[in-house]
This record gives C-alpha cells, sequence and structure tokens, in this order.
C-alpha cells in the first residue's frame, strides 16, 4: 500500500490558531525472573516458543497465579508516580481475537487498577517544570510477537501470512496512563519526550524494569488533540501506537499536531482513529476507527484472586524506594556547585553518573566535569558511543589528574596519555614512560626554544619588552610547538617573562 | 422482558468472529433473553447493599514467588498447532486486529 501524505499545516501556524492537548499511554516490561502468570522465564532475544508453559499458551485447564514480585514492582511504580494504591484490585479479561495473544483475551485490569491519581513533576531542557497527572497505572500481560510475511516490506499490508512467536506472551507489563495534559502550548512535543524519558528513568531507577525502549521494555501510544485557541472544549483524539524511541515521540506528536490543524482548518472533522508511526517518512497513517467504548467484552478474571494490598505491605515497598531521580539531581547539583547551565550540559550529554562516580573516587567536581565533558565527550562523540561506553573509569580519571598535579605532564599531554591507556598500553604512569611523554621540565632546552621564538618574533618580543605582557601568548605558542607540546606552559611564560626583564 | 435483542446478537457474532444466519440469530436472540431473564433474577435478591463479586469464596493474594520453572520444548509448543514454519506459529495474515 502506498501510503497517502496527508496535509499538514506548518507548527508554528498550528501554534498560532490552536492548543494542543496530549495524553499517554506509557507500557513498561517487568524485569522479573518470570512472567506475570506463569513460571516461564521472561528473557529477550530466545529462541522462539521456548520460554512458555501451557498457561501463556492458553490451553484447557491451565490455572495462571499471579507472580508476587510483578505486583510488588506495580506498587513501586504506583508510589514513584505518586499515586494511590488500591487496597482492592482485581484482573480483568480484555476480549479480542487476534493471533499476538492465544487465549483470544489479555489479562488485565479494568476498573480496579492497582494504583491510581498521581502526579509526576517533568523538567524540560531550559528548567520549566510541567506536573503531569497520572490517571492509573494498571497491571497486565504482553502479547506475542508477530512477523508478518510475504509482503514486500515486512509490513502487514500485503502479507501472505503471519509467524508467531509466544516467548513474550505473558511478560508483565504495567501500563502508565495520564490525564489529558493541557497547557504545554508549543512545547507539547519538547513534552512529550521528556515526559517519556523520565517514565524511562524512573523505571529503571526503581529497578523494576530494564527500560531499553529498543527492546520495546518501554513503549509509548501518543494521543494528541487540538483545540481552537480559547477553548477549553478538548478535540477529538487520535492515538498514535507504539512510538518506540524518544526522538520518535518529539516527532510522532508533532507531526500529528500539523495534521489535526490542517485537517481542522479545512473545515473537516478529526476521525478517533489510531495511527501508525513511520520513522522513515516521519508521518503517520491511518489505523483502525477507535471509539471511546471498544468493545472488550471486559469482564472480571475468575481464575485470579483479587489483590489487597495493606499499609504494613505498602510502607514497607515505600522503604525500599531508591531516592527519586529529580531529588538525586537536586542534591547533586548543590553539592557540586555547579550553575544551572553547567549542570543541564552534564544531564543532558548523559554523564550524571559518571561525574559522580568520578568525584567519588577522589578529583574535584571541576575536574571531574572538565574530563567527561570535554575530552570524553569529544571521543564519544567520534566513536558514536555514549561517554560512559568509552571505558574510561573513575580511577583513570584520577591518575590521570594526578598526573596533571604534580606537573608530570600537562593537559595537552593527557589526552596522549589517555589514547594510549585506552589502547592497551598500560596505566598512565607506564604510558608516559613508555610514551616518552613527561613535561620538559629542564629550563636548559626550554631557554633554548624561548630564544628561538624570541628570535622568530621580534615584534612581539619588543611589544613585551614595552609592556604588553598579554602578547606573550604568541611566545609561548611557539615554545610549545617547537617542544612539541611537551612544556609547562606555566613555566615557560615565567621563563620568557625573565628573559625578557619584564615582570608577570 | 428481554434485554438481548436481535442486533445485540449480530454485534457479539461480530466480535466474536461468529459467522452467524439470519436465523441463528433469531434464534439464539430468543434464547439468551431467556438466560438473561433467569440471571436477572439474582438482582432482585442482592440489594443495593450486596458487592458485585466474582468469585463465590472470598480469597484474596495468592501469589507465586518469582522463580523459573518447568516450560514446553519448541516442539511441544508446536505440537497442537494447525501450522508452523521456522519454529513459530504459522497464521493467516489478519488486518483487522489491535
Amino acid at each position: 500500500m502506498t501510503a497517502v501524505h496527508d496535509e499538514v499545516l506548518s507548527f508554528d501556524e498550528a501554534m498560532e490558531k490552536y492548543d494542543p492537548a496530549l495524553g499517554f499511554e506509557v507500557h513498561v516490561e517487568l524485569n522479573t525472573r518470570t512472567k506475570m502468570f506463569s513460571s516461564a522465564p521472561n528473557g529477550f532475544g530466545d529462541t522462539p516458543n521456548t520460554n512458555i508453559t501451557p498457561v501463556d499458551l492458553g490451553l484447557p485447564g491451565v490455572l495462571p497465579v499471579v507472580n508476587r514480585v510483578a505486583v510488588e514492582s506495580s506498587i513501586k511504580i504506583g508510589l514513584a508516580l505518586g499515586c494511590k494504591i488500591a487496597e482492592r484490585s482485581h484482573f480483568a479479561r480484555k476480549n479480542y481475537f487476534y493471533p499476538d495473544t492465544p487465549k483470544n483475551f489479555q489479562t488485565s485490569q479494568y476498573d480496579e487498577p492497582i494504583a491510581y491519581d498521581g502526579a509526576i513533576d517533568i523538567e524540560l531542557a531550559d528548567g520549566t517544570v510541567f506536573t503531569v497527572e497520572i490517571e492509573r497505572a494498571h497491571m497486565e500481560e504482553d502479547a506475542g510477537k508477530l512477523t508478518h510475511m510475504g509482503g514486500a516490506t515486512g509490513r502487514i499490508q500485503g502479507a501472505e501470512f503471519s509467524l508467531v512467536d509466544y516467548n513474550r506472551a505473558g511478560v508483565p507489563l504495567v501500563e502508565i496512563v495520564t490525564k489529558p495534559i493541557l497547557g504545554a502550548g508549543r512545547r507539547a512535543p519538547e513534552l512529550a519526550k521528556a515526559y517519556v524519558a523520565a517514565i524511562r528513568e524512573i523505571v529503571k531507577n526503581l529497578g523494576v524494569s530494564d527500560a531499553r525502549m529498543e527492546r520495546g521494555n518501554v513503549r509509548c501510544d501518543a494521543n494528541v488533540s487540538l483545540m481552537p485557541k480559547g477553548s477549553t472544549t478538548l478535540g477529538t483524539r487520535t492515538e498514535t501506537k507504539n512510538v518506540n524511541s524518544l526522538r520518535s515521540v518529539e516527532h510522532a506528536v508533532t507531526y500529528e499536531i500539523q495534521r489535526h490543524a490542517a485537517v481542522l482548518d479545512s473545515g473537516a472533522a478529526i476521525v478517533q482513529e489510531t495511527r501508525h508511526w513511520h520513522e522513515d517518512t516521519r508521518s503517520t497513517t491511518a489505523g483502525r476507527p477507535k471509539s471511546d467504548a471498544d468493545d472488550y467484552r471486559y469482564f472480571p478474571e475468575p481464575d485470579l484472586v483479587p489483590v489487597v494490598t495493606n499499609d504494613a505491605w505498602i510502607e514497607k515497598l515505600r522503604s525500599e524506594l531508591p531516592e527519586p531521580p529529580a531529588e538525586r539531581r537536586k542534591r547533586l547539583q548543590a553539592d557540586w556547585g555547579y550553575s544551572d547551565a553547567e549542570f543541564r550540559d552534564v544531564v543532558n550529554a548523559g554523564v550524571m553518573s559518571s561525574v559522580e562516580d568520578t568525584v567519588a573516587a577522589g578529583v574535584s567536581p571541576a575536574v571531574a566535569r572538565k574530563w567527561w565533558m570535554g575530552e570524553i565527550s569529544r571521543r564519544a562523540k567520534i566513536a558514536d558511543l555514549e561517554p560512559a561506553e568509552l571505558g574510561v573509569t573513575p580511577e583513570l580519571i584520577v591518575e590521570l589528574n594526578a598526573l596533571i598535579e604534580s606537573g608530570k605532564i600537562n593537559d595537552k599531554l593527557s589526552r596522549e596519555v589517555l589514547d594510549g591507556v585506552l589502547a592497551g598500553e598500560g596505566t598512565p604512569a607506564e604510558v608516559v614512560e613508555a610514551r616518552g611523554l613527561a613535561v620538559v621540565s629542564d629550563d636548559g632546552p626550554l631557554l633554548e626554544a624561548i630564544d628561538g621564538a624570541l628570535a622568530a618574533q621580534p615584534d612581539v618580543a619588543e611589544k613585551i619588552r614595552g609592556g604588553k605582557v598579554q602578547a606573550v601568548g604568541a611566545i609561548v605558542g611557539g615554545v610549545m610547538k617547537a617542544t612539541r607540546g611537551q612544556a609547562d606552559a606555566g613555566r615557560v611564560r615565567e621563563l620568557i617573562l625573565q628573559r625578557l626583564g619584564v615582570e608577570g | 422482558m428481554a434485554e438481548i435483542n436481535r442486533e445485540d446478537v449480530a454485534h457479539l457474532a461480530r466480535l466474536a468472529h461468529i459467522d452467524m444466519s439470519s436465523e441463528e440469530l433469531d434464534r439464539m436472540a430468543g434464547e439468551l433473553a431467556v438466560i438473561v431473564d433467569s440471571i436477572k433474577s439474582v438482582s432482585e435478591v442482592a440489594g443495593d447493599d450486596v458487592p458485585a463479586t466474582s468469585h463465590p469464596i472470598p480469597l484474596s493474594n495468592v501469589y507465586r514467588d518469582d522463580v523459573v520453572g518447568e516450560t514446553l520444548s519448541n516442539e511441544e509448543a508446536l505440537a497442537g498447532a494447525p501450522d508452523n514454519a521456522d519454529g513459530r506459529f504459522r497464521v493467516p495474515a489478519i488486518l483487522d486486529g489491535e
């Protein structure tokens, strides 16, 4: 099927005329050892249809039993999202016919979710905070994985048949549903991305999910609607399914805002439907029509008994919660004395934990930041890796810094030392030795180089003699070049001024 | 008074992917209406003060430890499938699902 390209309005024009409302359903796969209702392993990438039991296949006569750890992980997620935890909650069957579930229903929760009525603060890159209200978080199970065969593109359109792997069927999921998010205006796409990033960070921090979006551990359905400026009545929404990277979330929300605006501008109505996101064209195509009352014929799961909580259980789980990411950031920034901009850069570069470890290993926050934001980030960019993936340990930075502070090497040489260490040539001290990188500290060769540099630039030398001390940089540069960077620039400067009889 | 009419049955048949003839819809509407009316008599006995329940015995919090147990082999898993390929269940391509 050839995708029909919808009309879109420019984002700016859309924002002049309309206010967006957002809503998210984020599915989080829990990292329990076993599935939600069976003792099959919860694994990724295993041989198809091996991580299954008769329960996962919905064979006749099987009886599901709830995984206690999955319930506790769900309660922790609820607590971390500021939710109330239901005293009593139960499972329900969501009935539908599709081969991704062999049972013809998904075991989920309907009218009594485990957690409800929460809120989290989402901080955007510039520090603006939006509060997103959480409607509910409920427990359910993941579906199997279908691969469509015979079609040209691997998509369902044109496929002749599908192959099903039920390894994922029954993996514990928590679905987190927001209330409508109003008032984000033109920052809606940015907020969308930040919200999903925050959920990912929270569940990862809790240790309840591996939270790897590329593996589908965190999946987002993004609801978008527009209302004319000044209106308070929510418009008709569309739900873009399975937007599974942070970048895609931002793009999909942007695109749907632009598409809705064009439809509304033309005088037509938005069709309430699901939309499929296509990363390649950065656009959505229509899925199936959707109504608020999708007829899933929910009914209470007769094979599972209710989950009943009490204060002692909840408080025990609450006491196990780690420090929330937002509070941890506040604490670290205060400890390190970074400015807002400095700290934000560190967070956005993904090196906050690395800096934390490096400071803990014994260097100052300023030195840790210099390394992670400077040389290591630069190398990461070139290698297309995360800075933390380069293999630079906090201990290595401590050693390099000690060599610099003792005057054995300078900043420039330390980069070469790092090269050597990463190439497996040994410890920093060994690399300095083996590569002959120690700073030239014997004044003899330095004075020779200084005389050479002064002779090469007599006009500069004259200026310095005349009192223009700042011109000394040009001579220092010449000396550093002559010594291939192996001189201590501070000492060189001192010697030049001495040579010219000028007070530093 | 029947709570189930012919339209309801046709709708349910569609949801359940059951192909029903016109005669079957008529007959089923009548039969289901009788069943629904019978069940309805329960609500005449249970007043507003009786909470709805899905279980006959008041049981809660039945859990299993998060310990891996026995699984089916790939061959066992596929043994009952009408068709399979490449270690997976082979099914017709279906367009209208979730």
